[in-house]
This record gives structure tokens, C-alpha cells and sequence, in this order.
């Protein structure tokens, strides 16, 4: 019981403490967890990083529920995911109440009219990132423009084309390993 | 009713979202489309705060989301929604971390999602530009901080003050 409410203490604190993405908490949950409670070792935590990557949902969570399924199994992975969504539940829920009555402030108008430039910056920035690590190979290139058609052409949903692109990539591997035999 | 909506519709972002906190929001604006829970331009004061705000990017958004969308226990609802199918994964994942990683298959999906993905986010980011850029002075802007970010690697909450503050002195000058 008492290593559960460590679980859930020691991630409320990275998540009150993560500003932005997955990355952003890698430092912090290395000073918790690789060098003062000794979980795991870097390399592994690495590790956990691009499979929480590759998995679906958000990163951060991703690591909690594993590092604490590791800790305690079940209970343990449930406990670390609440304590890292917590933070957010709390402040998002005081800082969208709070909004509400400032809504129709002109300062606060102006200055969403700033952030929201800046918030498509950030989401083209993001994409020149993926672009380099991702559309490295022919392969990629092609999926991403056929994508591309299948968004401008009949619109599909996002969550179709995810399912879509999974399933062809999945056919064409099996293809080319048949082939290969 | 519009808990089991919200918890669907989160539950499949969870399950679907693969790749971090930003990879929600091409999910989240068809949610603008289809429901009528939150507009564009709400979605767009959403990412700034969620990204200047404590927490990850992803879960801030559902909590703020689902909150728009019907108050603290929609927020609280779509949250463990979107986290719900991570939980269930990760536990998998962990029981057969070692055969999970090196799995031929799932290389070959997650392969063919990255660039999907990508498609996506740039489509979200296209259609939020053309709500949120309306002149060549938001042009200008725009090219000016997407420069700095390029150049100088910052926390984005840097970007989003500076913002703040230039957006209030372009409309009072």
C-alpha cells in the first residue's frame, strides 16, 4: 500500500512539473528514476521511451503505466497513471473555469489572437521534425503522399486513415516476406 | 449521454493516437467537425494552454476538451478515457516487453502510421492556418516565429508569452 501512494506521489510530481510533451519530463523522471530510486538503469529508460513512442496513446502516460506495472504490477501501473494525470485534470479544470469569465477581455482577446499564431507555428515546427526523421525512406515518401490524396480527395477521418495506413503497411511486410521465401 | 459520446470518441483518440501529445490534435479537430463540443478557434486556445500549462500536452487537452464540452466531469471522463487504452497496452507490453519489441509485424504497421501521421498533423495544421491567418501582417508573424523556433530550440511556453505580447501590441498600436 504504501509503495502504491510512492507510485502515485512520485508521478503527480513529474507531470506537475512537465511542461509540453513526453520529452520534455525525460530529465526529470531520469533524476527520479534512474538516479535517486534506481527503477531502472538509463539505457532502459531510453528503451521505455521509444516504445511508449511507438505505442498508441500519449507518451508520458505510457511510461507511467509501465515503470509502474515494474514497481507493482496492476495496481502499481494504475496508481502511476493517476498520479501523472492528476496535475492536469486539476489545473486544466481551475484554469478553464477561471477563463470562462475572460472571455470577452480585450486584453485577453489580443493576446489569444498572438497565441494561436504561435500555436500553428508550433504545429509546423513539429511537422518539420517529423518530416526529417520520418520521410527518409521511398516507402515512407509514398505513404505520406497517398495519405495525402486519401485527405484531400474523399476526406477521410483521422482515425480510418490510421487504421488504413496499419493495415497496408501490414500487407505489403507480409507481401515482401512471402516473396523473399 | 453525452458521457458515453465523450468517453467513446476519447477512448478511440487513445487508442489511435500513437506517437505523443500533438498526434491528438488532427483527432480532436475532427471531433470540432462532428460534434458541436468545441469550435476550431477554441481548439487553438486549447493547444496554447495545454502546452503552457503543467502536465502532458495530451492529457491537458482532453481534460480541457471534455470540459468544454460539458464541465469537470466531462473533463475528468474524456481524460480517463484517452489514458484508459494506454493502461491496457502498456500492461500487455510489459508482460512480453522482449518479444513485443523486436515483432516484425508491428514494426511493419507502426511503419506505414508514421507517415499517415505526419499527413495528418500537417492537414490539421493547414486547416487551423486558415482560421487563424486571415492577413499578410499574420503572415508576417507567423514566418517570424516559426524562424525563431527553427533557430533557437526553446521551450514552446517561450514562444507563446512572446506571442501573448506581441498580439496585444500589434492591435493597440
Amino acid at each position: 500500500m504504501r509503495n502504491l501512494w510512492k507510485l502515485f506521489r512520485l508521478f503527480f510530481k513529474v507531470g506537475l512539473f512537465t511542461f509540453g510533451g513526453g520529452y520534455a519530463m525525460l530529465p526529470l523522471l531520469k533524476a527520479e528514476v534512474v538516479d535517486k530510486r534506481k527503477y531502472l538503469s538509463e539505457e532502459e529508460l531510453l528503451d521505455l521511451y521509444s516504445i511508449g513512442q511507438c505505442t498508441p496513446g500519449i507518451i508520458a502516460v505510457n511510461v507511467a503505466t509501465f515503470i509502474g506495472y515494474q514497481q507493482a504490477k496492476v495496481k502499481g501501473a494504475i496508481m502511476a497513471t493517476l498520479g501523472i494525470i492528476m496535475p492536469s485534470i486539476v489545473i486544466i479544470t481551475l484554469v478553464a473555469s477561471v477563463l470562462e469569465h475572460f472571455t470577452d477581455n480585450r486584453y485577453v482577446i489580443y493576446a489569444f489572437y498572438g497565441i494561436r499564431i504561435c500555436v500553428v507555428a508550433l504545429i509546423f515546427n513539429i511537422i518539420f521534425d517529423l518530416a526529417k526523421k520520418n520521410l527518409k525512406s521511398v516507402y515512407n515518401i509514398l505513404m505520406f503522399f497517398g495519405a495525402i490524396a486519401l485527405l484531400i480527395g474523399v476526406n477521410i477521418s483521422a482515425v480510418l486513415l490510421v487504421v488504413l495506413a496499419g493495415s497496408v503497411a501490414l500487407a505489403i511486410g507480409e507481401f515482401k516476406r512471402r516473396l523473399i521465401k | 449521454m453525452i458521457y458515453v459520446l465523450l468517453m467513446v470518441e476519447f477512448f478511440k483518440i487513445g487508442l489511435l493516437a500513437i506517437g505523443g501529445g500533438l498526434v491528438t490534435v488532427p483527432f480532436l479537430f475532427d471531433l470540432a467537425d462532428k460534434y458541436d463540443w468545441f469550435t476550431k478557434t477554441e481548439l487553438a486556445n486549447m493547444i496554447a494552454i495545454s502546452e503552457s500549462t503543467p502536465g502532458p500536452i495530451g492529457v491537458n487537452m482532453a481534460t480541457f476538451a471534455g470540459f468544454n464540452a460539458g464541465g469537470i466531469v466531462c473533463g475528468i471522463l474524456a481524460t480517463l478515457a484517452l489514458v484508459f487504452p494506454s493502461v491496457v497496452i502498456m500492461i500487455m507490453v510489459a508482460k512480453m516487453m522482449n518479444k513485443y519489441s523486436c515483432n516484425i509485424r508491428v514494426k511493419d504497421i507502426l511503419g506505414g502510421i508514421r507517415p499517415a501521421v505526419l499527413a495528418l498533423i500537417l492537414f490539421a495544421g493547414l486547416e487551423l492556418g486558415k482560421i487563424v491567418i486571415v492577413d499578410v501582417k499574420d503572415v508576417l508573424f507567423l514566418t517570424i516565429v516559426l524562424s525563431m523556433m527553427r533557430i533557437w530550440k526553446k521551450n514552446p511556453i517561450y514562444y507563446l508569452c512572446l506571442s501573448a505580447v506581441l498580439g496585444i501590441l500589434l492591435k493597440i498600436l
